[in-house]
């Protein structure tokens, strides 16, 4: 969903916007009275509600080539950070000699993400990160861990700022169970990153029926 | 010990969401809450529209507004948000010039349009307390009015500082331009929508 306000840029576009329909509303008002004019008002005004819950964010492209010597892995994961597919994939993917740098966004409600309360979420996330970085190195795979943002494109963004990867790992829930697959994130990533994305799927109930 | 004691001096770095900067969220927290505050008035104009205009008409018999003069003042206001956009833009590019003379623009707008409804209140022939289409209409402009006030005084804040030279074209550094801007432009959008709704409609 846009915010109109969102920036003063924004916030002009929208007077601007404002200022078409109204100029509509006041001719229908004067025309055809002022029932006419609520009616047009009302359908502009739920026509603009759709367009402004219906924006999509705006598709960029980012480049996120290393380049370096070492391979760089990144990996995105949330509640599936610590599942035994993605651990295993990671290890078969570094081998040899890899940076690897885990990205856990810290999922939150959307109240407490615009209220910016964020810490309980950053701590699950972090506890998270923690178990899985201990499986990795467990595994012989030496990786660093940072807490990202709510919004997974937005949490490789920020990565991508400092940490030039080669490719990236995104783990999920098996579809049906997985909000990230609901939203795109997979072809979303594919089509914003110019590096190859691998896409896990975590089965964590088989995981632990399995144990 | 020192450093536990040097810990202690400072609360710790709040959790930064990258999209959220938490003074813009402070921004919309305010408009929300204004904009409650303006469906509040807006309610009671459609109630004492309906439930009185029913039976008299609306205007009641015998009132009259300035349609065109406030059509004036719309135009004064829309260009405001002209000047104000064209002030930010012109920080963002480092022009300071330009920032000062599109905030200086601003401010005289807004003033020009809060003298003109003075003026239109002195000439309505009308008072708040003659009946409830002159108390929604005073409790509705005025409302607005008292909005326009407080962004001049944000206008007049933020000229004076650019004359000082306290902005520039970082983000950081022109935050005390733009939630300005944001708030005048909400202010305009309100009036846009008063001026349809009691003027026109």
């Amino acid at each position: 969903m846009r915010n109109p306000f969102r920036s003063e840029a924004e916030a002009f576009s929208f007077v601007l916007v404002c200022v078409g329909v109204f100029a509509v509303v006041a001719v229908a008002g004067v025309l055809f009275g002022g029932w006419v004019a609520l009616a047009v008002f009302l359908v502009l005004a739920v026509g603009l509600a759709f367009y402004i819950k219906g924006a999509p964010k705006e598709a960029e492209h980012v480049a996120a080539h290393g380049g370096g010597e070492r391979r760089c892995i990144l990996v995105v994961a949330n509640e599936t950070v610590a599942g035994r597919a993605l651990r295993g994939e990671v290890v078969r993917r570094a081998e040899g000699d890899a940076d690897v740098l885990v990205v856990c966004p810290a999922l939150n409600s959307p109240l407490r993400h615009w209220a910016s309360d964020e810490d309980g979420a950053r701590a699950l996330a972090h506890d998270r990160l923690e178990e899985s970085l201990g499986a990795l190195s467990a595994a012989g795979v030496e990786a660093r861990g940072e807490v990202g943002d709510a919004d997974p494109i937005q949490a490789m963004d920020d990565a991508l700022r400092t940490f030039g990867a080669d490719e990236i790992v995104i783990s999920t829930h098996p579809p049906g169970r997985s909000n990230w697959l609901e939203k795109e994130i997979i072809a979303r990533a594919q089509e914003r990153y110019d590096v190859p994305i691998t896409h896990v799927v975590v089965d964590l109930e088989a995981e632990r029926e399995a144990d | 010990m020192a450093t536990a004691e040097h810990a202690h001096d400072h609360p710790p770095v709040a959790h930064q969401s990258s999209r959220v900067d938490s003074r813009l969220l402070g921004i919309y927290f305010f408009i929300a809450s204004e904009v409650m505050l303006f469906g509040s008035f807006f309610s009671a104009y459609f109630f004492a529209r309906v439930v009185v205009g029913g039976d008299e008409g609306w205007p009641p018999p015998g009132f009259e507004l300035p349609v065109y003069l406030a059509f004036l003042n719309t135009v004064i206001l829309v260009t405001s948000s002209f000047t104000m956009h064209w002030a930010l833009q012109s920080v963002k590019r480092g022009n300071r010039s330009g920032l000062i003379a599109g905030l200086t623009l601003t401010f005289l707008l807004g003033l020009t349009f809060l003298l003109i409804q003075a003026r239109e209140y002195t000439r309505l022939g009308f008072a708040p307390y003659d009946n409830a289409f002159g108390s929604t209409f005073y409790g509705l402009t005025g409302l607005h009015g008292a909005h326009v006030f407080i962004g001049l005084n944000l206008l007049l804040y933020a000229l004076i500082r650019s004359v000082k030279g306290h902005f520039g074209p970082e983000a950081e550094k022109h935050l005390g331009v733009e939630l300005p801007g944001i708030y005048w432009h909400f202010v305009d959008v309100m009036w846009i929508i008063v001026y349809v709704t009691v003027y026109v409609i």
